[in-house]
C-alpha cells in the first residue's frame, strides 16, 4: 500500500505521543491512572505556645524538609494578629512569625496536609561538614575503645553505626557505653561517635504518625549518609527498616523553635489521618494540573466530560461497522443515544427512546397521508417529539415516576430524524428492515453507553485527554482495515454450500 | 438449533481469502476509493445526468420523456402523460430503486401501476411532489423527478421474473467486464430486483451468457419459486452485444469500479437502466466465485485500457466459468475432486 511507512511513523507517533504525556502528567501532577485509588492523607498540626513578655517577637518554627515516602499536599496556618514569612535557616524550611508588642500567653498553628505516598521520592541532600567533636577525658578514651571494639566488626557508615548502637543498648552492659551514656543523650552520643570515625552523620528530629494522637513531641533519630542516602537509625534500637510513619521534621537546623521575646515556649504536634480520592488529594495540591481541562469553569467542566466521551462512543461505532458490519440507521445515531443513556441510565434510557420512537412512528404514519414536503414534515417530527417528552415529563413527575424527567436529555432533532428515517424504511423495506435497524442502532448504542460508562474509562478521557491521540490512532488503523467484517463471514458462508454442489 | 449448526452458518476468514471473495471493506477501500474518482460520483448517482451522458456517447438506454425540476412545472406534466399508455416516474437521486412508479397501462382516465393497482393522475403528481421535496434521495437532499419509456421487457424473460422488471448486472472493472448476474424479482422481493429483499440472482458465464447456477436468500436455488421455470437453461441473447455495452460505460463515466444495470428491450435489444459507482458483492454469491482473482489479473495488466472489442474478448477469454484464472484453479480442484 502506498505511503505505508509514514503511516504507520504517524501512528506509532499518536500512540507514543499519547501515552507519554500521559505517564508525563501522572508522573508530574500526579494524577492516577484509576478513578477508585485512594490515598492516606495525615493533617499535622503543630502548635506553638509561649508566653509574650511584651517586646518585639520573633517566632522560629523548623518545617519538615521535603522528603521521600511524603508529598506536602497543602500548609495552612492559623497566627492572628503576626505576621508571618517562610524562610530558609541552614538548609531548613522555617515559619517565621513576628509582631512588635507581645503579652500573655499566645497560641501559633500551623497546620500540613501529607499524603504517604510510598512512590514519591525527593533526592537527599549531602551533609554539611561537621566539626570533629573533641571529647573531655575520661570520654575520649572510652569513645575510642568503643570505636575500637566496633570498626572491625563493620564494613561501612551505617554497619559502623549499627554495632555502636548494640553496644551501647543496655543488655551489653558495656562499661565504656554506659559511662558515655551518664554524660550524653543516646542519638548524641551515636551522632559524635560516627563523626570522630569520620562517618558523616546528623541526628535528626521526627514525628511519629498515628491516627488520633494529640500533643505529641518529636522523637531524636540519627541518620548515616552513604550511598548518596540518609539511612535512619534509632540510637538504641540500631536500623529502622520501615519508615513510613516517621516524618523527618529537623534535619538541618540547630532547634525545631526559637522565640525570641517570649518565655515558656513550647511545641507540640497532633495528628489524625483520612482515606481520600486520590485525584482531589492530586487537584488539591497541584490545581489545575497546568494545562488541563480543569482550567476551566465547573459548567464547562461538566460539559467537557460529556464531549470527552463522544470519542469513544465514535470508535464503538467505527468497530461494529468496519470489523463487525453492523447496519445502523444514521451513521452517528448511536452515539448521541448513548450519551443521552449515560444521562438517563440504559434501562429508562431504552424504555424512553421506544416509547418516544415507537408514538412518533404512529403519528408519523398519519403524517404520510398529509402528502407534506420534507422540510415541513421533520419539523412537524420535531414538534411532536417535544410534545411526546413533555407530555411524559409532567405526566410521570405527577406519578412520582422521576425517570420520566430524564427525557430531556435525548437529542431531539435527531430523534425526529430518526423516526422519518424509520418510517421511510417501514415503507420501502417493510417492519423487519426498520427492527433490523433500529435493533442495530440500540444495539451499537447500548454496547457505546456500555463502554463510556466504564468508570475508568470516563476518568481517563477527562483526565488524561491526551489519550484521545491514541484513540486516534486506532481509528485511522481501523479506517485502513480492509479485511474481512465479522458478518461477511456468516454472509459469505452461503458460499461453502453453493460452491460445493458443484457447477456445471 | 445447537451451537454446531449455529456454528456451521459462518465460514473462517481463510475460507472467504482462498475463495477469492471481495469483502465490503476492501472494495470501499482498495477498489472504489482507489478507482472512482469522487468528481465522477454525479454522473452515477444523478441518473438524469447519467440519461444525458449515456445518451452523447449514442448508448442504448430507455428515452427520456420528461423533466420536472420545480413544483408548479407539475402542473405542466398532465397534457405530456395524457396521451401515454405506458411511463415511468424515477427521482434523479433515488437510490436502491426507491421511488420509482411504473405505469404500464390505462383504464381510462386512470393509470395502472405493475402490481394492476388503478391511480388517478393527482396520485402521480402527488409521487412528483414527493420525489421534489427528496422524501426517495440520500439525505432527503430536494430532488428533480423524470419521466421515461417503458421497457418492453423481452418476452423471454417475462417469463422467468415474476412481475417486475428483470436486469442484468455486470460489474467493470477498468473498463474490463469482470462479473454478471441476472436479477430476477420474485413475489418476496415484492417486483424489485435487490437480492437482500428475496430477488433471484442467476449467475451468468461470461463467456456465453448461459445460467451457472443460482441463489435466493443467499442459497441455492434450481427454479424460480414463482414462476417455477428452470433457472440454469437461461441463455443471455446478444451476449457480446450486452457486454460491448456494459465495457463502453467506462468510457462514458471513467469510473473504475462500476456496476451497470441492463435490462433487454423486446424491440431495442440490451438498453442501460442505471450506473452504479458501489455495486454489492452478492453477484460473488450468485456465481459461486469470488472478485479478488479477477480484479487482480486486470490490475495486473497494462494502465492503458485496449479497445472496447479487445476487452470484452479478454473478460469473454478469462472469466469464462468453466476457465477460471490460475489463482483459482488450485482451490477448484481441491474442492471438485
Amino acid at each position: 500500500m502506498a505511503h505505508r511507512g509514514p503511516f504507520l511513523f504517524l501512528i506509532v507517533l499518536l500512540v507514543i505521543g499519547g501515552i507519554g504525556i500521559a505517564f508525563y502528567r501522572h508522573n508530574i501532577y500526579a494524577i492516577p491512572f484509576s478513578p477508585d485509588e485512594e490515598q492516606l492523607v495525615w493533617q499535622v498540626e503543630a502548635r506553638v505556645q509561649f508566653t509574650g513578655n511584651g517586646e518585639p517577637t520573633n517566632v522560629y518554627l523548623a518545617l519538615p524538609p521535603d522528603q521521600s515516602g511524603f508529598r506536602i499536599v497543602d500548609a495552612s496556618r492559623a497566627s492572628s494578629g503576626f505576621g508571618y514569612a517562610p524562610g530558609v535557616r541552614g538548609g531548613q524550611l522555617q515559619a517565621h512569625w513576628s509582631k512588635r508588642e507581645v503579652t500573655g500567653d499566645q497560641s501559633l498553628f500551623y497546620k500540613l496536609e501529607i499524603v504517604a505516598d510510598p512512590n514519591y521520592s525527593a533526592p537527599d541532600a549531602p551533609p554539611t561538614i561537621r566539626t570533629i567533636p573533641s571529647w573531655r577525658e575520661p570520654y575520649g578514651t572510652a569513645a575510642r575503645q568503643l570505636l575500637d571494639t566496633a570498626l572491625p566488626l563493620s564494613a561501612g557508615g551505617v554497619s559502623l553505626a549499627e554495632q555502636l548502637s548494640q553496644l551501647m543498648s543496655p543488655t551489653r552492659g558495656d562499661q565504656n557505653a554506659s559511662l558515655l551514656l551518664g554524660e550524653f543523650s543516646a542519638p548524641e552520643l551515636l551522632q559524635n561517635l560516627l563523626l570522630t570515625a569520620d562517618v558523616p552523620a546528623r541526628t535528626v528530629q521526627a514525628l511519629k504518625l498515628e491516627d488520633g494522637r494529640r500533643r505529641q513531641d518529636l522523637a531524636t533519630f540519627v541518620q548515616v549518609y552513604e550511598d548518596n542516602t540518609w539511612h535512619l537509625l534509632d540510637a538504641r534500637a540500631g536500623r529502622v527498616h520501615d519508615s513510613s510513619d516517621l516524618l523527618l521534621w529537623l534535619t538541618d537546623a540547630p532547634s525545631v523553635l526559637d522565640v525570641l521575646g517570649g518565655r515558656n515556649s513550647r511545641v507540640s504536634f497532633s495528628m489524625i489521618s483520612a482515606v481520600r480520592p486520590a485525584l482531589a488529594v492530586s487537584q488539591e495540591q497541584y490545581g489545575d494540573f497546568g494545562f488541563s481541562l480543569y482550567s476551566l469553569p465547573i459548567a464547562e467542566q461538566g460539559v467537557f466530560k460529556l464531549i470527552m466521551l463522544l470519542p469513544i462512543g465514535a470508535l464503538v461505532v467505527v468497530f461494529m461497522r468496519i470489523i463487525v458490519g453492523f447496519k445502523t440507521s444514521g451513521t452517528f445515531m448511536p452515539v448521541l443515544i448513548a450519551l443521552a443513556f449515560l444521562q438517563t441510565d440504559l434501562l429508562p434510557g431504552l424504555s424512553s427512546f421506544l416509547l418516544v420512537v415507537g408514538i412518533g412512528l404512529m403519528i408519523r404514519y398519519y403524517l404520510s397521508n398529509l402528502n407534506l414536503l420534507l422540510v415541513a414534515r421533520i419539523a412537524v417530527l420535531v414538534l411532536i417529539v417535544i410534545g411526546i417528552i413533555t407530555t411524559f415529563s409532567v405526566l410521570s413527575y405527577r406519578l412520582g415516576l422521576i425517570e420520566g424527567l430524564n427525557m430531556t436529555f435525548f437529542p431531539m432533532i435527531i430523534l425526529a430524524w430518526t423516526i422519518e428515517r424509520m418510517s421511510i424504511t417501514w415503507e420501502e423495506s417493510g417492519p423487519k428492515e426498520v427492527v433490523v435497524q433500529g435493533g442495530g442502532s440500540l444495539l451499537v448504542a447500548t454496547i457505546a453507553y456500555l463502554a463510556m460508562s466504564v468508570p475508568v474509562v470516563s476518568h481517563l478521557a477527562f483526565n488524561f485527554p491526551e489519550l484521545h491521540l491514541v484513540l486516534l490512532a486506532i481509528v485511522l488503523l481501523l479506517g485502513r482495515y480492509t479485511g474481512y467484517r465479522l458478518l461477511e463471514l456468516r454472509r459469505f458462508a452461503a458460499f461453502k454450500s453453493a460452491t460445493a454442489e458443484g457447477v456445471p | 438449533m445447537g451451537l454446531k449448526d449455529w456454528l456451521s452458518g459462518w465460514a473462517p476468514p481463510s475460507y472467504l481469502r482462498d475463495n477469492g471473495i471481495l469483502g465490503m471493506n476492501r472494495r470501499n477501500g482498495d477498489y472504489i476509493s482507489r478507482y472512482n474518482s469522487r468528481s465522477r460520483y454525479p454522473l452515477v448517482d444523478n441518473k438524469l445526468l447519467t440519461k444525458e451522458v449515456v445518451e452523447k456517447a449514442k448508448i442504448a438506454a430507455p428515452k427520456l420523456i420528461d423533466v420536472v425540476r420545480a413544483q408548479y412545472e407539475i402542473e405542466h406534466i398532465a397534457p405530456r402523460v395524457e396521451n401515454l399508455e405506458q411511463f415511468v416516474v424515477k427521482p434523479a437521486n433515488g437510490s436502491g430503486g426507491k421511488g420509482i412508479l411504473v405505469i404500464t397501462a390505462r383504464d381510462g382516465d386512470l393509470f395502472v401501476k405493475s402490481s394492476g393497482v388503478r391511480i388517478t393522475l393527482a396520485s402521480i403528481e402527488r409521487h412528483m411532489t414527493n420525489i421534489l421535496s427528496g422524501l426517495h434521495s440520500l439525505g432527503g437532499k430536494p430532488d428533480v423527478a423524470f419521466i421515461e419509456t417503458l421497457v418492453q421487457v423481452s418476452k423471454y424473460f417475462a417469463n422467468y421474473s415474476y412481475e417486475g422488471v428483470p436486469d442484468i448486472r455486470i460489474i467493470v472493472f477498468k473498463g474490463y467486464p469482470v462479473m454478471g448476474m441476472l436479477r430476477l424479482a420474485t413475489h418476496q422481493s415484492d417486483g424489485k430486483a435487490n437480492l437482500h429483499q428475496g430477488a433471484v440472482g442467476v449467475g451468468l458465464d461470461l463467456a456465453t451468457g448461459k445460467a451457472t447456477m443460482a441463489v435466493q436468500h443467499n442459497k441455492r436455488v434450481t427454479h424460480h419459486p414463482d414462476t417455477g421455470r428452470l433457472l440454469e437453461e437461461i441463455e443471455i441473447g446478444n451476449w457480446k452485444q450486452l457486454l460491448h455495452l456494459a465495457a463502453r460505460c467506462f468510457e462514458v463515466t471513467r469510473l473504475g469500479y462500476l456496476g451497470c444495470d441492463i435490462v433487454i428491450d423486446e424491440a431495442r435489444g440490451p438498453l442501460i437502466l442505471e450506473l452504479n459507482a458501489r455495486p454489492g458483492l452478492a453477484v460473488q454469491i450468485a456465481n459461486g466465485v469470488g472478485l479478488l482473482p479477477r480484479l487482480r489479473l486486470i490490475e495486473t495488466l497494462d494502465d492503458f485500457p485496449g479497445s472496447v472489442e479487445e476487452r470484452v474478448e479478454f473478460s469473454m477469454h478469462h472469466f469464462a466459468t468453466n476457465r477460471r484464472p490460475e489463482l483459482q484453479s488450485s482451490l477448484w480442484l481441491s474442492t471438485n475432486p
